[in-house]
């Protein structure tokens, strides 16, 4: 009752064709079975928002969804946002604003950011933390990620585009 | 965190999927987004040996606009409730509710349909569907059925499906001029279910007396329940805080209240009277508005 079932999904621009358990939820075949790391699994129960990806541009918890009913969609990771080597602006407004400290949470809140700049292309802080509600940060106390999302808009405003790690 | 195997099926109709939920029977569950079954079957309080996954059934999705309403397909997400200019014209109750639902990740994947099939006492548009006087539309194996909201939700995750059914969408009829509405919702801080829900919608006569109203409680019972009692205290006086807070006294009537380490059955009386006070009070004014 459990074999596997062939899917075909797009994850980060690369087309994948494998063969997935139906209960494997995405998070797991992102990290476990494709090596995708970045993606976190923090409380795997739908509280934590570590595991959030988009799915076809939406901000969604890869804990909460079967690795099956990606089959045929776009799945983006935080690997996904910026070439390797290089950070999108949001990353480098986290890196100068200091959203983060042990860097669990850091993948799921960008995720979550980049859907609400992608609505809210200027949000202010009651929208940030509101868009942020999914996502749990145990060390910063928030203030320093509202300020790293509210630098990623003026960034992404202004046209910044992915930097080179210096 | 696995749930049980389970064998997966994802039909593209509504016949075929109506085929693969028969079939099954008690084995089978239907799955639209998934955030109320995926969790349970995760904590293996739930092992069904099949999923039937209908969202790849596009005539059960979307937003329309029908005769004195609107349809909201029942595999629409809250986030495209949320965002719908013509609900937040005509029935802009739900959009409000649909903003405090779980949070942006489960507005972006849950369905209005899963979460009324799912019938959580906690959840909150139970309250919304009540207040709004929705029916529920169904299809099965013998054809379709129209259910009205006050007669849908029948106790604890219980409503008035039958095996082999569907709900296909939601119809609502559009509010009235001189109408108001208002959510108010204590939400338990650790998991953003409703301790208490309600849902008011009140409409004004010219001369500010009130022509109706419809109050919709979830969270404080088993089963979510229109507050006849309030309404009919309400109708025909004209409102003050002292008229809306006898009213709102009236609130519980026979229903039993939950009780658990959250909040004690007392509590959550005395917190659905504040609320029905709060939101009846709002939706006066909003009306006042319109």
């Amino acid at each position: 009752m459990s074999d596997r079932l062939p899917i075909h999904t797009t994850i980060n621009g690369v087309d994948h064709s494998i063969s997935v358990e139906p209960r494997t939820l995405l998070v797991h075949l992102l990290r476990d079975e494709l090596g995708m790391t970045g993606t976190h699994t923090g409380c795997d129960t739908g509280q934590c928002g570590a595991c959030t990806v988009h799915l076809n541009g939406r901000a969604v918890k890869s804990c909460m969804v079967l690795a099956v009913q990606a089959d045929g969609q776009h799945v983006t990771t935080i690997e996904g946002v910026a070439p390797t080597g290089s950070l999108h602006p949001i990353q480098s407004a986290f890196w100068e604003q200091h959203g983060i400290q042990c860097g669990y949470c850091t993948p799921g809140m960008i995720m979550s950011s980049l859907s609400l700049l992608a609505e809210n292309p200027d949000p202010s802080e009651e929208a940030i933390r509101d868009a942020l509600e999914g996502n749990i940060c145990r060390c910063t106390g928030y203030t320093n990620i509202v300020l790293a999302v509210k630098e990623a808009a003026a960034r992404i405003a202004r046209g910044d585009v992915p930097q080179p790690i210096s | 965190m696995y749930p049980y195997p389970f064998s997966y099926h994802r039909p593209a109709t509504i016949d075929d999927a109506l085929d693969l939920i028969g079939q099954f029977g008690e084995d089978g569950k239907v799955l639209a987004g998934g955030h109320s079954l995926l969790p349970i079957m995760k904590l293996r309080l739930a092992q069904p040996a099949h999923l039937v996954d209908i969202t790849g059934i596009d005539d059960l999705r979307g937003i329309r606009e029908i005769d004195g309403g609107v349809e909201i397909g029942a595999l629409t997400t809250h986030h495209d409730i949320l965002s719908s200019s013509l609900l937040a014209s005509r029935v802009g109750l739900l959009p409000e509710m649909a903003h405090v639902v779980g949070d942006q990740q489960v507005r972006n994947r849950g369905t209005i349909g899963g979460t009324l099939a799912h019938a959580d006492p906690a959840a909150d548009y139970p309250a919304g569907v009540l207040a709004l006087d929705a029916t529920i539309v169904t299809i099965g194996p013998d054809g379709s059925r129209e259910i009205a909201a006050a007669d849908f939700f029948t106790g604890f995750l219980e409503t008035a499906l039958t095996s082999g059914e569907l709900i296909s969408a939601i119809r609502i009829p559009s509010l009235a001029e001189g109408t108001g509405f208002r959510y108010e919702k204590m939400a338990n801080p650790a998991s953003g279910y409703a301790t208490v829900g309600v849902a008011a919608v009140v409409t004004l006569a010219p001369d500010g007396s009130i022509f109706g109203a419809r109050i919709g409680i979830t969270g404080a019972s088993d089963v979510a329940w229109r507050a006849t009692l309030v309404e009919e205290a309400l109708v025909g006086t004209t409102p003050s805080d002292e008229s809306i807070r006898a009213a709102a006294n009236l609130a519980i009537g026979d229903q039993e209240l939950l009780a658990d380490v959250h909040a004690p059955a007392e509590y959550r009386e005395q917190v659905t009277r504040n609320l029905v006070f709060r939101a009846v009070k709002i939706a006066i004014g909003n009306a006042a508005g319109r």
